[in-house]
């Protein structure tokens, strides 16, 4: 194996990494914002809904979940132009789609911690006399969001990852950056190793914040 | 318009052929090195178990597209050359290999330690501690994760499209640069998708109903 690593033109170039990994963290930010409103309502929704608001919501996700997300992202960003008169970036297209991604798996995520609420926890609500929409407020979603957190926190960091996918419509992440080095300077291996290392360090950066916050707020009450 | 995805109908049925393929030997390679190096993990010298954790750890770590890319342009350029086929097979499996790891890691740990201690008590060797007593009570806790990963695997196959190779996903994005007709064919291609997994999640919610019955 004659290979020798030269890093210099990665660090020439690694302006096109710095900006690409700014640009997944947004993009992940931005899309699990949207995706934990559309999961919250529609889990609250689903657990006080009849069976028809069930099944369609059960549709929205079974269906996310069994399709790939790069299928999905092509889909939203060639297909659903030539059927609805709208334009769009990349960008926003790809936020769109990992939003309505992330929310299906959220619905899940959120639709078990408000089953997993004590039942004495409402009761007791309703025995103070707190209106349903204050049991909502002040009692299921702080004892849900308690439950949730680690979870929430997991589908964060995959979604990180899944920002990914954004490089197959020029969306200029982290992995397009990569990309745009391996296809311009030709030192592939030193380019994955050096993304590779951004990523993890990132990942698990993210995994300690958010471990960090889980604790604090399990002890804040 | 229906003529021509018509006419296109064989194409596809070939790159959901490959999609099924590709994801049938990815499930099969992962399971078996997966498991062999998760017993390693569990029960092996220290150094081997440090390897491994750092392998799973690291592949966990960062997206699949960026791992296939690394296998796909990196290995030749140290000179070793695979085909593309086999390129994108060796990147999903080793992904697939971190996940094995941590549900047999996973299950194993359910296991109480007093199994162990009483199989070995009773002068059970490791070998038939692990066949007669540790894997049949942890396979129960493995199959569930096991099986909805294996759905993983077929989405995760689409991204092998991206090396040219003619999955499904790049049979449709191929008949599209044809036809033009974008919309019915992503359409077509994720019912497609949805079936198969679909299919998976339904076996494998029985599969876990016909094991959930736990021996104590």
């Amino acid at each position: 194996m004659g290979y020798t690593l030269n890093f210099n033109l990665i660090w020439r170039h690694f302006d096109k990494l710095w900006g690409g990994l700014l640009l997944s963290l947004e993009l992940a930010v931005i899309s699990i914002a949207i995706g934990i409103i559309i999961g919250l309502v529609l889990a609250v929704w689903y657990v006080s809904a009849g069976r028809v608001v069930r099944g369609i919501i059960a549709s929205y996700v079974e269906f996310i979940r069994n399709v790939p997300l790069i299928l999905l992202v092509y889909l939203v960003f060639y297909g659903l132009p030539t059927v609805i008169d709208l334009a769009y970036s990349a960008q926003t297209s790809f936020v769109a789609t990992l939003a309505v991604y992330s929310g299906a798996y959220l619905v899940e995520v959120f639709r078990s911690g408000l089953e997993a609420v004590p039942r004495g926890q409402l009761d007791a609500g309703k025995a103070i006399g707190l209106t349903p929409w204050q049991r909502l407020v002040h009692v299921r979603l702080p004892t849900m969001m308690r439950i949730t957190l680690p979870a929430l926190s997991n589908t964060f960091i995959s979604l990180f990852k899944d920002t990914s996918v954004a490089s197959v419509i020029s969306v200029p992440e982290l992995t397009y950056g990569a990309q745009w080095i391996n296809f311009n300077t030709f030192r592939i291996v030193e380019v994955y190793l050096v993304v590779t290392a951004m990523y993890l360090v990132t990942g698990y950066a993210l995994l300690f914040a958010l471990r960090l916050v889980e604790r604090w707020y399990r002890t804040a009450r | 318009m229906l003529g021509q995805i018509a006419y296109a109908l064989p194409f596809l049925a070939e790159g959901f052929a490959l999609t099924l393929w590709v994801s049938l030997l990815v499930v099969v390679l992962s399971l078996i090195a997966g498991v062999v190096l998760g017993v390693g993990l569990v029960y092996g010298p220290a150094p081997l178990r440090w390897a491994v954790r750092i392998f799973s750890d690291t592949i966990r770590g960062i997206p699949i597209l960026v791992l296939i890319f690394f296998v796909y342009y990196g290995l030749p350029a140290v000179g070793v050359h695979l085909q593309s086929f086999w390129a994108a097979v060796l990147a999903l499996t080793l992904f697939k290999i971190a996940q094995v790891v941590e549900y047999l890691r996973g299950a194993v740990a359910s296991i109480p330690k007093g199994q162990s201690e009483a199989a070995m008590a009773i002068g059970l060797t490791f070998r038939q501690r692990l066949t007669y007593v540790i894997f049949p009570q942890a396979f129960r806790r493995f199959l569930p994760p096991w099986i909805n990963g294996v759905t993983d695997a077929v989405k995760g196959s689409a991204l092998v499209s991206l090396l040219g190779i003619t999955d499904l996903m790049q049979a449709i994005n191929q008949v599209i640069g044809r036809t033009y007709e974008a919309m019915p064919l992503y359409i077509l291609g994720a019912l497609l998708y949805f079936a198969v997994n679909y299919a998976l999640s339904l076996a494998s919610r029985r599969l876990e109903q016909r094991f959930a019955f736990i021996r104590e």
